[in-house]
């Protein structure tokens, strides 16, 4: 492998050659160029990335850690036909694993292997954003099966050691439904005697700006800022280029609002960002669209050609002279942390997802330095409702400090999973009735970085002052099992470190590893209370010592769950005093093997002795 | 010094020590308190350790504090260990190898088996001999750490600082400037 691996075929040179022109060989574009060489060459090698490196004018070093950092690059041989089974909890809860066992026992490979004659490699992957049409996979990154269940585990196993290319697997495996359970003013699309988008930018950017603010519009992607004063900020920065950013890095386990939105009001979206732009001086602008949207790229990019055909972007933009504005699609890879906005803008500009310290925030130096805004989908398609009906008409829907609407991406134990939108300040309640729950025990609201919340509080209402929301809605009846559901949020956000800093790289480890002491998991070493105090002292570390937001929030559910099913904890830490969770006789095997012995003197008791 | 008006000195601390997968360089700073180490035998005895030659862990009576130099590198190792925090009510790590298993854990990316075969070929197999672990591990992943004292060594004044709080009965809180991670 080693030999053949180290020599780049012409047909690789070749592709990524094609690639790179196409990006014109701009270094920012790096990401995409790693992106489109692979989906053609399968994986990267490191010749390939060597050659890649020196056509971009960028060190090995950078090209490598690239790579390196994204999930959906590989680094070593993959199979021609790559699956990752979505891994969240509602996936599981749908019988994921159960699946992936049984494709892995058909195939003959185990999770993460490639088969031996180079077919197919089968692995998991965070959230894919289909809860509500679960257990769902990615095939190559490209595409996405929903609604897996035997038959169909069955029928792919039989397509994949046949080696049948994808594009004559049964269209209906690939089958994405919009599950709009229901509408409000978002999902009901603009009105067709709407006015149109050249009529809007008509008014001042000035004018735009102040509907915004009127509206008391506050970001959708969770953190809730104030969308008109992020506006206001760059505006004011000091630059002459100035970009708009939406963020459609969905990767929240448990969120698939804006999904739908891109899917089925593109146009919104891609007005509120022109808005956006007229309203803070930019011309240039990106969406950001999660790499396991992928399937979305061929629709979205129509929508654009389209909107240049008919001038709503480009030179003198909806017809206002002087405003030269285009919006470019660039994907994710697979990283999580690529929704933070500061390392989002790494990310575009072709360096790992590493979030930046902050002051300066993006407003006043993001993408390549510029003013840069980024907000959520959902805020978008917000502000193409704000900018024809008005600020004051969003004011009046919701709550005071919480205006406007919000979508929910409801999953797990209901009847009716999909999506719901309602105005802010509706109760949790009220929602869990709508979709059909019954017996719930808790809600994860905003997704594993959010709120568990017990069914006791399920009167509090989805708002910024009360239980804010990023837009999923987990369901977990009483069957379910929260410390459960709290380990495997531990392990995405375990898997998910950018790596940075050691409290969070560290510290998720840790949390992990104490989890599956307490779930027995490791096969030795009982729990004691004394475990469940180094939790709390990983919950404040993590809390208080990490670089971004992703370590702050990794112990959210953790700590929730603790405190509302701290049962489900001391149940698993039984033990009246300290275990090791290391096999210490097995920790013996390998010079037992070269000794020979089989005295008393060569074993060793895993408990310590009451 | 004021000194209590009490007819009996009070009780001495038991203290126990031991250097296990270690190299003897903590305990070489714990005497590098000098001239201290005679206000320290005022109020202290110890049990096991280097200093005294005494084999067994708290075969006396129960010892007060346990100072543990060094990680875990084979069976003799836990058992020691194991005794010690059954024999010391406060137990604690002192040192790198100690706290995260040191230079000693370098092997553990090694087979200890491998190891063992190059460097003896035939591996003595006399049941006397105790077993090396497959890692080498702090001592923290086996048995409860009450307290832990970083460096490499730790410096003889953070050796005086942590047994003076736990003589005055103390939680022992090192100063920043005297902890040293390396």
């Amino acid at each position: 492998m080693g030999d053949a691996a180290d020599i780049m075929s012409e047909a690789a040179r070749a592709a990524a050659d094609a690639v790179l022109d196409r990006w014109q060989r701009d270094p920012h574009a790096l990401v995409q160029v790693l992106r489109e060489t692979q989906a053609i060459m399968h994986w990267l090698s490191r010749p390939l990335l060597a050659h890649i490196a020196a056509a971009l004018g960028l060190t090995r070093a950078q090209v490598e850690g690239v790579a390196g950092f994204y999930r959906f690059f590989h680094t070593r041989p993959v199979g021609r036909t790559r699956l990752l089974f979505s891994d969240n909890i509602t996936d599981r809860m749908l019988g994921s694993e159960a699946l992936l066992a049984q494709l892995c026992a058909r195939l003959g490979v185990a999770p993460g292997e490639v088969d031996a004659q180079g077919r197919f490699s089968v692995d998991r992957c965070s959230c894919t954003g289909l809860c509500d049409q679960g257990p769902a996979l990615l095939v190559n990154h490209h595409q996405v099966i929903t609604r897996l269940d035997a038959t169909r585990v069955d029928a792919l196993a039989n397509l994949l050691l046949a080696d049948t290319p994808v594009e004559q697997w049964p269209a209906a495996w690939f089958t994405v439904v919009d599950g709009v359970q229901r509408a409000d003013v978002l999902l009901s699309g603009l009105a067709a005697d709407a006015p149109t988008l050249p009529a809007v930018l008509a008014q001042s950017p000035q004018a735009l700006l102040d509907e915004v603010a009127q509206s008391g519009l506050r970001g959708r992607g969770g953190a809730g800022f104030p969308t008109a004063r992020k506006w206001q900020a760059c505006r004011d920065a000091a630059g002459d280029l100035r970009v708009v950013v939406c963020n459609a890095d969905e990767g929240e386990p448990g969120t698939f609002k804006d999904r739908v939105l891109l899917a089925f009001h593109a146009d919104a979206v891609f007005d509120g960002m022109t808005v956006a732009a007229r309203a803070v001086g930019a011309q240039q602008g990106f969406l950001y669209l999660r790499g396991e949207y992928r399937y979305l790229l061929p629709q979205l990019e129509g929508v654009l050609a389209r909107r240049r055909a008919q001038g709503l972007l480009g030179r003198d933009a909806c017809g206002v002279a002087g405003f030269g504005f285009d919006i470019a699609i660039h994907l994710g890879a697979g990283a999580y942390v690529c929704g933070e906005e500061s390392a989002l803008i790494e990310s575009l500009e072709g360096k790992r997802g590493t979030p930046r310290i902050r002051p300066p925030f993006p407003v006043q130096a993001g993408y390549l330095g510029r003013p840069t805004v980024v907000n959520n989908v959902e805020t978008f398609c917000a502000v193409a409702h704000i900018a024809r009906r008005g600020g004051a008409w969003w004011a009046g829907i919701g709550t005071a400090q919480s205006t406007g609407t919000k979508i929910h991406s409801v999953s797990g134990d209901c009847a009716r999973p999909g999506l719901y939108e309602y105005p802010l300040g509706t109760p949790i309640a009220q929602i869990l009735d709508d979709c059909g729950a019954r017996d719930v025990q808790a809600v994860q609201v905003g997704g594993p970085s959010g709120t568990c919340v017990p069914a006791a509080d399920f009167g509090h209402t989805i708002a910024f002052e009360d239980v804010p929301s990023a837009g999923a809605f987990m369901v977990f009846d009483r069957t379910r099992d929260l410390f459960e559901v709290a380990r495997h949020f531990a392990r995405f956000f375990a898997h998910e470190s950018c790596g940075l800093c050691t409290p969070c790289r560290v510290g998720t480890e840790l949390v992990v590893r104490r989890l599956d002491k307490l779930a027995h998991a490791r096969g030795a070493g009982s729990a004691s209370a004394f475990d469940i105090e180094r939790l709390h002292d990983l919950d404040t570390v993590l809390h208080s010592g990490t670089h971004c937001g992703l370590g702050a929030s990794a112990c959210n559910p953790l700590r929730d769950t603790m405190r509302h099913f701290g049962a489900a904890y001391a149940q698993r830490a039984t033990a009246p005093q300290f275990q090791p969770d290391v096999d210490l006789d097995a920790e013996l095997s390998a010079a037992r093997r070269v000794t020979g012995r089989t005295d008393a003197g060569a074993h060793l008791h895993t408990d310590t002795p009451a | 010094m004021n000194a209590p008006p009490a007819s009996t000195p009070p009780r001495k601390l038991r203290v126990a020590t031991v250097s296990l997968a270690g190299c003897f360089g903590c305990h070489m700073s714990l005497l590098d308190i000098d001239e201290r180490l005679f206000d320290l035998v005022e109020r202290i005895e110890f049990d096991r350790s280097p200093l005294t030659d005494i084999k067994t862990v708290g075969e006396v009576e129960q010892c007060d504090i346990g100072l543990v130099e060094g990680g875990l590198c084979n069976a003799e190792n836990v058992e020691v260990l194991r005794a010690f925090r059954a024999r010391c009510t406060v137990l604690v790590a002192v040192g790198a190898c100690a706290i995260t298993g040191g230079l000693p854990a370098l092997r553990n990316h090694l087979d200890v088996g491998d190891i063992l075969q190059s460097v003896y070929g035939r591996v003595p197999d006399d049941p006397e001999l105790p077993l090396p672990l497959n890692r080498v591990l702090p001592i923290h992943e086996v048995v409860h750490i009450d307290h832990a004292l970083p460096g490499c060594p730790p410096p003889a004044d953070a050796f005086w600082q942590l047994l003076q709080d736990l003589m005055a009965g103390r939680t022992p809180v090192p100063a920043p400037g005297l902890i040293r991670y390396d």
